[in-house]
């Protein structure tokens, strides 16, 4: 991401110190993370220490510091999903692509994410892989769904 | 659209709206809220639209892409007006047949009516459906037929009518009282008196105040604020700007978790279209009262509903709690006079100050007046969305309306309140909900996430559950919280894997003792709850666990083992081939048999098998029998050779 962009956003919000989280998150949902040259950029154009950045990008879970997959595995593990077997769900695809919560293949195929609920309990144990949403999983359907991966 | 000036001149407007619709004009509303549209809702408003337009009928027949029904079960639904024709589970190949037959033939399809489970009759009109019957859907009824992103819709149902009502025939105070008097209650988690939080404010000599809205929904499992949100965000609205005419706010902030798009999308829609209009703005319907909102995407942490935290979030950093010496209705965002109500509460508002409070007191309990919308998942027949009035016993909210447990199950318990709220058992289903009856029971209204459980669910598990949940979310700043909820997680996984120790309740009870004194904010405070409850009313299972190294609900998955009786098993193959760690050895009249070494107890054979057959099992506390020989293991024509 250039400067040039970076100070799009930032001057949409007036470079108010205060709306570095909202400043953040369109970063983040254009460039899918935070690069360190960038959040300088951020820090020295908001006059926010770059150690409250890191404090926020750590604290707040939108937003990851290393570059994430090209396909982004959401698993819904709210209380709904969960008394239906969403860890059986989480079982399988941890070792189907052999990343835990969190973590991104060094392939960068998947990024793998734990959710506390996507609102379709109707469907649980739910499976959302770039947002398209996979209801009524179980482990077999599951291998299946990532197979169309690539 | 220029804007509205005055009382006489939305009186006008509300008239030319209703004057250009025809009440006898067909119209189809599709169900497009985020449930829905995981269910497909999207391909069949394509679909829809394109068979209109083939059949030349798009300017006689209206397409109406409504907020969330609630019954998310059944979805997606397709509601066809006049005639109010439910249809459920409407897939895109239905869409030239429900044109063709209901739409120009005014004929029913039978197939794609909701079938009364109980009486095998077919229901044409959604309300007659028992999941609705027993509803009142005061504040969410509105949801299934209003497009949220036309404001004239919300101006056609009424909408922005209390608003005028307040700014011309009430004063601030006037429309205080009238909060005060209805006993509204914080929907979000607390109970607080919504009034008397007002009242704090109001009276604050600080002459800047903020109000917000807090959409950061995080209970896991439950979704009403968000669909509120996302079907009628100008209800939320228009609340909102009557709290802040009450308390004396110009400024407004909604914040809404970035998790939710649709609901952000439709949010800022709305304020859009309303400050256009005239209702939000520099004087607002021409009365002299400015006030203006703004949009702040929360970043994901379940901490941030936590009302000090959000605020601390809303200035733009890490959403830490704060001590509460002085509520933050006094010094909250900025240091100034804040109230913070959630979704739901905002949208009781306008119908408190339009039908009054007698009219809002006569629905719910003595001690908690209205209606909630509850959030009904888990094992129960009918997914949901449900609002009911305060004081319906449990028993009905889970059987009348959510059609009991699926699969022929026993009900166990049912789980309220979120991850700070506890499990109700049988022996209390007749408790009728209320703020204070949940509180009693040792569980909490919360934000009205209820999640049923049957006999396949842990209660260990589940306790352990939300202590895992809260030890993630937990945001560190006191010890009692960030190290107690660590060391109670640690224990009662220890439990559930079968290692527990004697002591270990005590240990359990120490630690949530002193989370429950000491934690600096709710999160923490309340953070024990969800092991105590369970321990008030399922010590049994502990037990279990603890002593005899047994789940009895057969859930944990270091306790169980899967099990081929050799008795049952007709060698049928379909376990085997189904079987993703390759576990199952067996062939074509072979008696199957699991390979405890290789099994990874992801419950696929114990599923797949055939119920006829029922051959699979979970066993624990007890050893897997020894394999059968070898020569033991052929069958021929379903008889043993």
């Amino acid at each position: 991401m250039d400067n040039d962009r970076i100070d799009q956003i930032i001057d949409k919000h007036q470079a108010e110190p205060s709306s570095l989280i909202q400043v953040m998150l369109e970063i983040q949902s254009e460039n899918n993370w935070l690069p360190k040259t960038t959040l300088d950029r951020v820090s020295e154009r908001l006059d926010v220490p770059l150690a409250r950045i890191l404090h926020i990008a750590t604290f707040y879970k939108a937003f990851s510091l290393v570059p994430k997959g090209r396909h982004g595995v959401h698993i819904c593990v709210g209380t709904a999903c969960h008394v239906r077997g969403a860890s059986r769900i989480l079982d399988t695809v941890e070792g189907e692509i052999g990343i835990k919560p969190g973590e991104t293949d060094l392939d960068l195929k998947f990024s793998l994410e734990v959710v506390n609920c996507l609102g379709c309990c109707a469907l649980g144990p739910v499976l959302e892989i770039d947002g398209k949403t996979h209801g009524k999983m179980t482990p077999g359907e599951t291998v299946e769904v990532l197979k169309n991966y690539e | 659209m220029s804007r509205i000036n005055s009382p006489a001149e939305l009186e006008a407007f509300r008239k030319g709206i209703l004057s250009k619709r025809d009440p006898n004009k067909p119209c189809i509303t599709l169900c497009s809220g985020s449930a829905c549209h995981a269910t497909g809702s999207g391909e069949v408003a394509l679909s829809l639209e394109a068979e209109l337009e083939k059949q030349g009928l798009s300017d006689q027949i209206e397409i109406r892409k409504t907020g969330c029904h609630g019954y998310c079960e059944r979805g997606p639904i397709t509601i066809i007006r006049p005639e109010d024709i439910s249809y459920f589970q409407v897939q895109p190949e239905d869409v030239p047949e429900i044109i063709s037959e209901t739409v120009k033939g005014k004929k029913v399809i039978d197939r794609l009516l909701y079938t009364d489970p109980e009486t095998k009759e077919n229901i044409v009109k959604e309300s007659e459906i028992p999941f609705y019957k027993h509803q009142e859907r005061l504040v969410f009824g509105s949801n299934g037929s209003i497009d949220p992103k036309s404001i004239d819709d919300y101006l056609a149902i009424g909408g922005y009518a209390a608003l005028q009502k307040a700014l011309y025939d009430m004063s601030p105070e006037g429309v205080l009282e009238e909060v005060k008097k209805s006993n509204l209650r914080g929907r979000g988690g607390g109970g607080f008196p919504t009034g008397r939080k007002w009242e704090g404010s109001r009276n604050d000599p600080e002459p800047i105040k903020y109000v917000i809205v807090n959409a950061d929904e995080g209970d896991p499992g439950a979704y009403m604020d968000r669909s509120l949100l996302e079907g009628n965000p100008h209800s939320v609205l228009e609340g909102l700007t009557l709290g802040a005419y009450a308390i004396g706010s110009h400024e407004g902030y909604i914040y809404v978790r970035q998790e939710y798009p649709l609901a952000v999308e439709n949010v800022l829609l709305a304020i859009k279209t309303a400050e256009e209009y005239g209702f939000l703005g520099k004087n607002i319907l021409g009365s002299g009262f400015d006030f203006k909102v703004i949009v702040h995407q929360g970043a994901g942490a379940f901490v941030c509903g936590e009302s000090t935290a959000l605020m601390t979030a809303l200035e733009g950093r890490v959403g830490e709690p704060r001590p509460k010496y002085i509520r933050s209705n006094i010094k909250g965002l900025w240091e100034k006079p804040s109230v913070l109500n959630n979704v739901e509460t905002w949208a009781n508002v306008p119908l408190i100050i339009n039908k009054g409070a007698d009219w809002f007191t006569q629905y719910g309990t003595e001690g908690s007046k209205g209606t909630k919308i509850f959030s009904l998942v888990g094992k129960i027949v009918n997914t949901g969305l449900v609002e009911v009035p305060m004081g319906m016993p449990l028993r009905d909210i889970i059987f009348k309306i959510g059609g009991g447990i699926p699969g022929g199950k026993a009900f166990k318990a049912v789980q309220t309140g979120g991850p700070s709220g506890g499990c109700i058992p049988e022996e209390l289903l007749d408790l009728q909900v209320g703020f204070d009856e949940l509180a009693q029971a040792g569980s909490m209204m919360g934000s009205g996430g209820m999640i049923v459980l049957d006999e396949d669910t842990c209660m260990v598990d589940v306790a352990r559950y939300f202590i895992a949940f809260l030890t993630d979310e937990s945001c560190g700043k006191c010890a009692p919280c960030r190290e107690g909820l660590r060391q109670m997680l640690k224990i009662l996984t220890r439990i559930t894997e079968g290692k527990g120790k004697e002591d270990d309740i005590a240990t359990l009870k120490d630690l949530a003792e002193t989370a429950k004194e000491a934690a600096l904010c709710a999160l923490g405070k309340t953070a024990p709850n969800p092991f105590l409850s369970t321990l008030r009313f399922f010590e049994d299972e502990y037990e279990a666990h603890i002593k005899d190294k047994r789940c009895p609900a057969l859930s944990c998955k270091a306790l169980i083992a899967y099990h081929i009786d050799p008795a049952k098993c007709k060698a049928c193959m379909i376990c085997a081939r189904k079987c993703p760690a390759d576990a199952i050895d067996g062939g074509k009249n072979k008696i199957h048999m699991i390979d405890q070494d290789k099994c990874t107890k992801c419950g696929t054979c114990y599923e797949v098998c055939p119920p006829r057959f029922g051959a699979v099992r979970k066993i624990s506390g007890e050893p897997v029998p020894d394999p059968i020989p070898e020569e033991e293991r052929s069958i021929r024509k379903g008889k043993k050779k």
